[in-house]
């Protein structure tokens, strides 16, 4: 009776750890698939030999991308986006919680304000109101039409009130009988108490704004001021076109010139790097991040 | 005397600190107003023959006219099925996968293991789906792993991402791959805050493994499920542009073409921009009423609100 118990749960555990186990390469070996792929030689690569391990290993894509200008000046775009965005982004969302972290009787506007803000997170103009608004400030084709339209991510704003608002309030009231004006509570005691929060709130920017490619496809016209990601995806519709209108023998040379997959996988490779690189505080904040703002007590 | 001086002083700091609060909140304000309210007035194009020359203000008023004949396209009836076919699989499948693997994470006791697989399993959610796309056509594409491994087994090649047969499983099921890890995080806190006596106590009284997990664990996360279910749900007009813009071809329109691909091809790319208008207004005013009952019924069960 007991060695059969204690089998079944010798044989239970050994499931839940395949399980596990099972789960996670479902979740690396196809990414790393794309890494093999990008060091695999071009042939190997068409003739879909590459598994986990590169065949005859090379590393000419990369020799390659070193000198696409395009795909520098793309990744430069991307990189500038990302700080302009987070620096915006920063600069709007903290001044605007502390306020909305007030009473009614505090500070009289803060419901209306509040309001304001809850009801442009229900309701929205929508994607062509939007490219109309953008189109007319003059901004298609520039920079600021890939910063300004999510200068303001309200959630982020609602994100760091709630943790504002679990500062102990004796903290505050300490500083303004010492005669702190809201300016220098906000700097002096909200802001450092407040470290966790933005980091995970600039986390939420950085990778946000170096993984979308809808900005770019909607408000950038010229490839050569495509940010990364737009560029890496026209990549992959140019050949889709090639392979649909490609007839004559010089196209098709193009198209194996073209569908020269390790050079993409490389391209893409390259792309994800800069997030591998914050991976580990993205784990560390982010998680928390996401508790956060979904278990409210 | 004094008192008075005093409360007027007070006045004073109060109106001091409300124009300092006015002023920090200007910036926000601004971009509010721009880039949200701005385009909440632009909707009027939905009731016009917008020409971009003319603007807003100088284009016909055409009254519901592309509301009509929006109502009377036969495509519409095909996308908001895709759309809800798509991301309610998301939502149901991802749910399931995620609290799976988060009680079947919870009883790992190696700690590096686990920390190893957490890792790996949250990497996907943080990538953009323009890199995940050339993954998914890695493997599912014709000769791709996927079809590799078919042939090899006997069996007959699938073209997944050209058929209508297979391309909403294909999203559905590539989307719970890239998120059912990020999405284990809350239920993995939720089994943590479990009470570890119930267990202990369900042990004692003879309950097998997965007599536990059914009547403590699971309920236990039942408040979590639900608030986690009624977010989700207030997302089911937006079955996921960029997963699907990066994925689906012409061949597939038929099962894949949902609400916001649709809205770009024809309000952006086909530069119909009020007819584009008129169906966003639709799915902005649908999401609306989502939410807010979302909101009313999570408040009701669980005495929490999502805002």
């Amino acid at each position: 009776m007991i060695d059969n118990k204690s089998v079944h749960s010798k044989i239970r555990i050994a499931v839940i750890y395949a399980l596990v186990i099972i789960s996670g390469l479902a979740c690396l070996l196809p990414l790393w698939n794309i890494v093999a792929i990008s060091l695999s030689g071009s042939a190997a690569v068409t003739a879909n030999k590459v598994g986990l391990l590169p065949v005859d290993f090379t590393v000419s894509a990369y020799k390659k991308i070193l000198e696409d200008g395009q795909f520098w000046r793309s990744f430069r775009i991307s990189v500038i986006r990302v700080v302009l965005a987070l620096c915006l982004n920063l600069a709007v969302t903290v001044p605007m919680a502390y306020p909305l972290t007030k009473s009614k009787r505090e500070f009289s506007a803060r419901n209306f304000y509040m309001n304001l803000l809850l009801f442009a997170m229900l309701f929205n103009g929508g994607m062509i109101p939007t490219f109309i608004l953008v189109k007319n400030l003059g901004l298609l084709n520039s920079i600021w039409a890939l910063v300004l339209p999510g200068a303001l991510p309200i959630f982020n704003v609602i994100l760091l009130m709630n943790f504002f608002l679990g500062i102990p309030k004796s903290l505050e009231e300490a500083a303004v009988i010492d005669g702190a004006g809201p300016m220098t509570v906000l700097l002096k005691i909200m802001i450092p108490c407040a470290k966790p929060c933005l980091a995970t709130i600039s986390l939420f920017s950085i990778v946000g704004s170096w993984n979308d490619f809808f900005s770019g496809l909607i408000y950038i016209q010229k490839i050569n001021k495509y940010p990364i990601m737009t560029y890496i995806q026209s990549l992959s519709v140019d050949i889709q076109e090639l392979l649909k209108n490609g007839a004559g023998s010089s196209a098709l040379e193009n198209v194996t010139e073209l569908s020269n997959r390790n050079l993409n996988a490389a391209k893409i490779v390259v792309a994800v790097v800069p997030l591998l690189l914050i991976y580990p505080f993205l784990q560390k904040y982010l998680i928390t991040g996401i508790v956060m703002g979904s278990v409210k007590e | 005397m004094k008192q008075e001086k005093k409360k007027t002083s007070r006045k004073q700091v109060k109106r001091r600190s409300n124009a300092a609060y006015h002023l920090m909140m200007f910036p926000g304000l601004f971009f509010l107003l721009l880039f949200s309210y701005i385009p909440m007035v632009g909707i009027l194009m939905a009731f016009q023959d917008f020409v971009p020359a003319k603007g807003l203000f100088g284009s016909d008023f055409v009254g519901l006219k592309h509301f009509i004949y929006m109502v009377h396209l036969p495509d519409i009836g095909k996308i908001i099925r895709n759309t809800l076919v798509i991301a309610l699989g998301k939502i149901l499948l991802g749910t399931v996968m995620a609290i799976a693997f988060s009680i079947l994470l919870n009883e790992i006791r190696i700690k590096f293991l686990k920390k190893t697989v957490q890792t790996v399993v949250y990497l996907p959610h943080f990538l953009s789906w323009v890199v995940l796309a050339s993954v998914v056509v890695n493997l599912f594409s014709l000769d791709g792993s996927v079809n590799q491994l078919l042939t090899g087994m006997g069996l007959d090649k699938i073209n997944f991402l050209g058929s209508n047969q297979t391309f909403q499983g294909l999203i559905i099921g590539t989307d719970v791959w890239k998120e059912f890890g990020y999405s284990s995080v809350v239920y993995l806190a939720a089994i943590t805050s479990i009470d570890p006596g119930l267990h202990e106590a369900a042990a004692i009284d003879g309950a097998s493994w997965w007599k536990r997990v059914w009547n403590v664990t699971i309920p236990g996360m039942l408040p979590i499920i639900m608030l986690m279910a009624a977010m989700n749900l207030t997302g089911v007009l937006s079955a996921g542009f960029d997963q699907i813009y990066n994925l689906y071809s012409p061949i597939v329109y038929e099962t894949g073409d949902v609400l916001d691909t649709y809205v770009y091809r024809i309000g952006l790319v086909g530069r119909q921009y009020s007819f584009g208008a008129a169906v966003g207004l639709c799915r902005s005013a649908v999401g609306m009423l989502l939410l807010l009952s979302a909101n009313g019924v999570t408040k009701k069960m669980t005495g929490q609100k999502i805002f």
